[in-house]
């Protein structure tokens, strides 16, 4: 079994140096645009040991997946940077490195992360982590809803669960900005190279959260709500009824803190009141159609 | 003081139900438009409940966080990109609390 193991890395690995050799020799250099190019038709040399059935799905998949990996590393960098301010708040909400790593891993929600840090940090109730979560991740309702419609009727149950497993907004946009039906060999390639980037960078914000001076503490856990605001304003400019929206959020939540009867309620328990409240309001008032919240989204 | 792997264990479980229960039971496209509208405004409206009034108390002193927001609202809504919006940010709450709290080198300079 290990012999077996064993040969077949060394069969992969020799072929990795044939296509080189052979790439130099023939002085035919093909253009390669990029990287992950190159290694698609170096994978492609090295699956041609396969009997040619089996080698057009696999190395396709193999494809598709590869070119994930090249689109997730973008984005995965991106994750360091928003997961470290992650970290900085966890690491106030007194998480150790290795919860908040374990966390990042299993969530791979900004805000569901942010909305858990202060239910942990306030030690509320289990009941409120779990609307808590719902109405901080209900987003990804929308957007699976979304994805419900472009699967293939094949797509079996546990390839939509590991998609669906790593749902963020990130990952979204670029699997659906890609054509027909969806493959999720792509997004599992995109997801292996941007996963770790977040837990990774969740565990960096909390040890260095510790280890960093005061000031520049400070200044790093405005990161997270400068991340909130950058997200949120540009479709507010786009849509003014969200802007709207924005505007009457920030008066009521600061109103709910000051206000004497409501500034009892914890912090958990006003965001998921207020958010329902502000959300089904406006969605009685200004009910968007079909196309207009496409065009939103673009 | 409750279990922080429970907690984990929990909100991880929410999260994974809430984003493959519709892909794995919906067939079909949904019509209701106040359930489409509703799905829409959350996130706006959730994440500003969260930002505000909580960046005030992320930083030392309230004043720092007010401004910080104002210059990010204003960097992003005159098109600035996600990391200059976050940078600004950052940049700002640490120039407002260097004057309000200078370190001790400094007013040592001053006062001597």
């Amino acid at each position: 079994m290990i012999t077996k193991t064993c040969q077949n890395i060394l069969y992969v690995l020799t072929r990795f140096l044939c296509f080189d050799i052979i790439i130099i020799c023939s002085e035919q250099f093909p253009s390669y645009n990029s990287f992950s190019e190159r290694m698609l038709d170096i994978m492609n040399y090295v699956g041609s040991k396969n009997t040619k059935g089996q080698r057009s799905s696999f190395s396709s998949h193999r494809k598709v997946f590869l070119l994930g990996m090249r689109d997730g590393l973008p984005i995965g960098l991106g994750y360091l940077a928003v997961s470290f301010s992650l970290g900085v708040a966890a690491g106030n909400a007194g998480l150790t490195w290795f919860q908040g790593m374990i966390f990042s891993l299993f969530m791979n929600a900004s805000a569901g992360e942010n909305a858990g840090f202060i239910i942990i940090g306030s030690n509320a109730s289990y009941l409120e982590a779990i609307l808590m979560t719902v109405v901080a991740n209900a987003r990804y309702l929308l957007m699976s809803c979304n994805l419900s419609q472009r699967f293939s009727k094949e797509t079996p149950l546990y390839q939509r669960m590991i998609l669906g497993f790593d749902l963020t907004d990130e990952l979204f946009g670029i699997t659906i900005a890609r054509d027909g039906d969806i493959d999720p060999f792509y997004t599992y390639g995109a997801m292996v190279s941007s996963m770790p980037f977040w837990a990774v960078g969740t565990a960096l914000g909390i040890v260095m959260g510790n280890i960093l001076p005061l000031r520049l503490v400070s200044a790093l856990s405005v990161a997270l709500y400068g991340m909130f605001i950058a997200v949120i304003i540009p479709p507010a400019k786009k849509d003014k009824i969200v802007g709207v929206c924005i505007i009457f959020s920030f008066a009521a939540s600061y109103a709910a803190t000051v206000i004497p009867f409501f500034a009892g309620i914890s912090e958990s328990v006003r965001i998921i009141v207020l958010t329902v409240i502000i959300s089904a309001a406006a969605a009685l008032i200004f009910p968007k159609k079909d196309s207009e919240e496409d065009k939103c989204r673009e | 003081m409750n279990n922080v792997y429970l907690y984990i264990l929990i909100m991880c479980a929410v999260t994974f139900v809430i984003r493959v229960l519709p892909m794995t039971l919906i067939r079909r496209k949904i019509t209701n438009t106040f359930i489409r509208s509703f799905l829409y405004y959350i996130p706006y409206v959730t994440l500003a409940v969260m930002t505000f009034p909580a960046i005030m108390n992320a930083t030392q002193s309230p004043v720092a966080g007010i401004v910080a927001m104002v210059i990010g609202i204003a960097l992003a809504f005159m098109g600035a990109k996600l990391f200059l919006v976050t940078v600004a940010c950052c940049v700002s709450v640490f120039i407002i609390e260097f004057i309000m709290f200078p370190p001790q080198f400094i007013t040592n300079l001053l006062f001597v």
